[in-house]
């Protein structure tokens, strides 16, 4: 790793793309990968690409089945669903992709840092981390919502906040399994101080590991989003979300169903493509992640 | 072994005794308190001043949390802001539904879990195990409102099988519930099946190329013989936790589901909670979930730890 790191860039970014030939050539890597282009794809361009405006009414077009006018129908409000569908990710991907790296990077180095300096403090770190862990994620999320709000603003930070705690205990413990090998020893004999030997010798090593964790984070919390949305605390109407259009349209769903297919099938094929891609990431990278639990 | 367990319910205790702080802390330092959010609009002045010397909130933080945490350790959770009703009465019925659901989901969920997961690894890479696999990874991560949506579309509304909506009052005896809760037990079930199942799959795949069984296999021992003197033992021990998580998971999860089906459980009650900014039944529930979480967890730690001689000679060595 330290060897690779003082290669000429041309080869260094020649592991990043063996690492994605290396997924595609994966069947669960190539769909999830696809899955989470066309949603990125169609999240940038949405607005280009839907036929009709999100939030235009027509009071003439209630609950329509699919026609060649609205090839999905339309909502309670005439509202096109296939413009709202198409449009109803980019809110929580928005949040979801800044939230997540922002979870990843402190709780990464929060982790690694007390991985690697223990003690005392490493003792009370860890038991706030478990208590935090007991709480339900829905209890701490609506506690800082109901207070202060529903904006890109608050919900970042307030992501980035609660899912960067259980990322502490991810890098703690892979920093624990390389902190005692000689290339760590040899970083402290030389004298480097902390955070050259965090970034140069620890960071390549657990970079891996976060990887995959991080990959993990995002799905959750996009269901933490979307999940937000369904209950009322999330996207606030008339702008379109996935869990927002399904909470909507359930009352109407015996008769008019596509309204609650078209957001299920939009919401489900990120989530999956995101874990497809990270099941696949963490076999390319050589790591188990199977022994998880979604806490 | 002796000594681990009362460090193993010491550690317990601390993580109880931290949550409980930060709740308290987290609902002091948040704006607001429950007086302004029972008085709303009249919260100021002499209402304002009256309702806080009638709930004791003008005393000093600590002397408030002491007083909070040492009734709640005697099961006296004070009083709700909407209502003045004792909390451990408001609390206790929805606790005791939402219980109902997820032991019924449990008491499903990691039986089917074992059966299908050992069978899934049994036949890796087959017809059975990708079927089985792919639908565990479709329940485990699409969210619970997803599938419960999906579900009561299919079941209830083009199936007309089960009731969709849960039309019951919160204290009615359990035996009405049963036929009502179906649906939600089934959603709960298939998601907390998923998560196990993927566990102990994986688990029995690692056991089965493990040495000692290989060796059985050659020594010519018979299929079945192996498979549940030699592989099942080991492959289920790590089982335990992930059930413990699980099931502590299902409480925080259970709180969607309950809103999709409108079950009248603790959940509901949370958010609503919540929303009308009554804090002190807010606290009381974070308390009792988080109590729950680390009690199911700790318990099956110490279960692992008695099962299993590598484990607790191997923490034992370490110390």
């Amino acid at each position: 790793m330290i060897v690779l790191s003082r290669l000429p860039s041309w080869q260094r970014r020649s592991r990043l793309i063996g690492l994605i030939s290396d997924l595609i050539s994966r069947p669960s890597g190539a769909v999830g990968l696809f899955l989470i282009c066309l949603h990125l794809g169609l999240a940038i361009g949405g607005p280009w690409i839907a036929p009709y405006d999100f939030k235009a009414i027509s009071t003439k077009a209630l609950l329509q089945g699919p026609s060649l006018a609205h090839l999905l129908g339309t909502d309670h409000l005439g509202r096109d669903i296939l413009s709202r569908t198409l449009l109803g990710g980019r809110e929580a991907i928005l949040v979801t992709s800044l939230a997540t790296p922002l979870a990843m990077m402190w709780g990464g180095l929060v982790g690694i840092y007390f991985g690697l300096v223990g003690g005392r403090v490493d003792d009370v770190l860890m038991r706030v981390v478990d208590a935090f862990l007991s709480l339900p994620w829905i209890l701490k999320m609506l506690v800082i919502i109901v207070t202060f709000g529903t904006g890109i603003g608050i919900l970042i930070p307030t992501l980035a906040f609660f899912y960067g705690i259980p990322v502490i205990r991810v890098a703690r413990a892979a920093t624990h399994d390389v902190v005692a090998r000689d290339f760590i020893q040899a970083a402290k004999a030389r004298g480097h101080r902390t955070l050259t030997i965090i970034w140069r010798e620890i960071m390549p090593n657990v970079r891996d590991a976060l990887l995959v964790e991080g990959a993990m984070r995002w799905s959750w919390m996009l269901l933490a989003f979307s999940s937000l949305s369904f209950l009322g605390f999330g996207v606030s109407p008339p702008n379109p979300d996935w869990g927002l259009m399904i909470s909507d349209a359930r009352g109407f769903m015996s008769f008019a169903p596509v309204g609650v297919i078209a957001p299920v099938i939009a919401l489900s094929t990120l989530i999956i493509g995101i874990n497809l891609t990270a099941d696949a990431l963490a076999k390319a990278l050589g790591l188990d992640r199977t022994q998880k639990a979604p806490v | 072994m002796v000594r681990m367990i009362p460090r193993r319910l010491a550690l317990g205790a601390i993580t109880v005794f931290l949550v409980s702080t930060i709740i308290f802390a987290g609902v002091e330092l948040l704006p607001g308190d429950a007086c302004t959010a029972f008085l709303q609009r009249d919260a100021q002045g002499k209402l304002l001043d009256n309702c806080r010397a009638e709930l004791g909130l003008n005393r000093p933080a600590v002397e408030r949390y002491v007083e909070w945490a040492s009734g709640a350790l005697t099961g006296d959770l004070s009083v709700s802001a909407k209502g003045r009703q004792p909390i451990s009465e408001i609390v206790g019925i929805r606790l005791r539904n939402t219980l109902l659901l997820a032991s019924g989901a449990a008491m499903i969920g990691v039986p089917l879990a074992l059966v299908f997961g050992v069978w899934a690894a049994l036949r890796r890479d087959r017809l059975t195990d990708l079927t089985i696999s792919t639908l565990a990874i479709g329940f485990m991560t699409v969210p619970e409102f997803v599938s419960a949506t999906v579900m009561i579309l299919v079941f209830s509304i083009w199936l007309n099988w089960l009731s969709g909506i849960i039309i019951i009052s919160p204290d009615a005896p359990l035996i009405e519930f049963i036929p009502k809760i179906v649906l939600p037990v089934l959603v709960l079930t298939f998601v907390m099946t998923a998560h196990i199942l993927r566990t102990v799959r994986s688990s029995v795949i690692n056991t089965l190329a493990s040495d000692f069984v290989q060796m059985a296999v050659l020594k010519g021992v018979p299929y079945w013989q192996v498979i549940i003197r030699h592989v099942l033992p080991n492959a289920l021990l790590p089982v335990i936790n992930v059930v413990a998580l699980t099931i502590a998971w299902l409480l925080g999860g259970v709180v969607v589901i309950e809103t999709v089906f409108n079950y009248p459980g603790l959940g509901r009650l949370m958010i609503d909670s919540i929303t009308d900014r009554d804090l002190p039944v807010t606290q009381a529930i974070a308390l009792i979930i988080a109590t729950i979480y680390v009690g199911v967890n700790l318990a099956a730690d110490i279960l692992a730890m008695i099962v299993n001689p590598r484990l607790r000679t191997l923490k034992a060595r370490q110390e």
